[in-house]
């Protein structure tokens, strides 16, 4: 009987290795505080989220060209830019791709594509890419919103329809600031979405 | 070693456990013939593929057409497929391109492709409610593949490097 006991503690040992060795990597989760970062923007001049005197948070978005994804929430994000910057919620949009392995978003390329589009948000170049592993950004597009104090209080999709924007029913990042506004918790704090995955740098 | 004899001690405990844990479902999901494509508008309509419980290893690759990634590592699947299908290994490679681009785009994919594996189409885009379903593991992106087999699940996040990186992977190695 002591034997059999010793081998279910053992096995039971063993599952929640075999568990822990499965969780996901590590990054922000809702309720940390977001580091800043330094990145240069499209026009050249370097970027931080402390230069934003006025902001009452950030929409941290790792997005990219090339990503259809990305691609289909370009003018939505465009209009959210707008609408909630004068709110104080600004978009900042990080392009965390290695061009080497992703030619179509490299730097030239990004500025093409925010004249193009007229962005009217920071295009920032993650260069080295530092910046979307602290955040745990895995896919793009992948949103990232930080209250006033740096604090992440949504991780997740802009909202519930990434292919068509006149069937979207739930807009969750609108939905969380409107909830920091009025001084409350977001609602939902975490959503997921079909997206591509971050290409890294080959190490060879 | 005792790693790994841990792990399988641990997989068979609980895999014993998942299974008396369930009551056997009948729903049972309809495995079409390679030439013909498989729609899914529901996830629910599709999850029953994941709750495999028998000995063969079914290897699911989420993909579309338009990640390149995905279509780099396509050809090592038809591989695996050709080479372990007597084996207890069946591939599925689910589509998770856009619904309007079936006809448009899918289709002549698969037309020029002439794929070998079972090609289904998930089109469900309420895609917060059903991706922690496959597994909380997955944020999303793709590529990325699952193995299930007697109601276990094992996921990946990335591209396979290589043919012999996926099936060290099948083979859980």
């Amino acid at each position: 009987m002591k034997q059999m006991f010793k081998l279910v503690g053992l096995l039971l040992a063993g599952a929640a290795l075999w568990m822990a060795a499965g969780m996901p990597d590590s990054g922000l989760k809702v309720g940390d505080t977001a580091p800043d970062f330094r990145l240069k923007n499209i026009d050249g001049k370097m970027v931080s989220l402390k230069d934003y005197k006025k902001a009452k948070g950030f929409i941290v978005t790792f997005t990219c060209n090339t990503c259809p994804y990305a691609v289909m929430y370009e003018d939505r994000l465009i209009e959210l830019h707008k609408k909630m910057e004068a709110k104080g919620y600004p978009v900042v949009a990080i392009q965390p791709n290695d061009p080497s392995v992703q030619p179509g978003d490299s730097f030239s390329k990004m500025q093409q594509r925010a004249k193009e589009k007229k962005f009217p948000f920071a295009y920032l170049m993650d260069e080295g890419q530092k910046v979307y592993p602290q955040y745990g950004a895995t896919r793009t597009p992948h949103i990232f919103l930080l209250d006033k104090n740096m604090k992440v209080r949504y991780i997740g999709a802009m909202d519930d329809n990434a292919s068509d924007a006149s069937a979207v029913s739930k807009r969750y990042v609108e939905d969380a600031i409107a909830a920091l506004e009025k001084g409350k918790d977001p609602e939902v704090t975490s959503t997921k979405a079909v997206g591509c995955t971050i290409k890294a740098r080959k190490v060879n | 070693m005792t790693m790994n004899l841990l792990r399988l001690l641990s997989v068979s405990l609980l895999a014993s456990a998942f299974l008396l844990s369930c009551q056997p479902k009948s729903k049972k999901i309809a495995t079409p013939a390679p030439s013909e494509l498989m729609v899914y508008e529901s996830f629910d309509d599709f999850a029953p593929l994941l709750e495999n419980k028998s000995d063969t290893a079914y290897v699911i690759n989420f993909w579309a057409t338009w990640c390149a990634p995905c279509v780099e590592e396509m050809p090592y699947f038809e591989t695996l497929h050709e080479r372990m299908s007597g084996e207890k290994v069946k591939v599925f490679l689910v589509s998770l391109d856009f619904k309007k681009d079936l006809d448009t785009k899918l289709k002549p994919f698969l037309e020029e492709r002439k794929l070998k594996s079972t090609v289904m189409m998930l089109a469900d885009g309420r895609y917060n409610d059903w991706i922690d379903r496959v597994t909380p593991e997955w944020s999303g992106a793709i590529p990325a593949t699952v193995l299930v087999k007697g109601g276990e699940l094992r996921f990946f996040g990335e591209q396979f490097p290589s043919y012999e990186a996926l099936e060290n992977w099948v083979k859980g190695l």
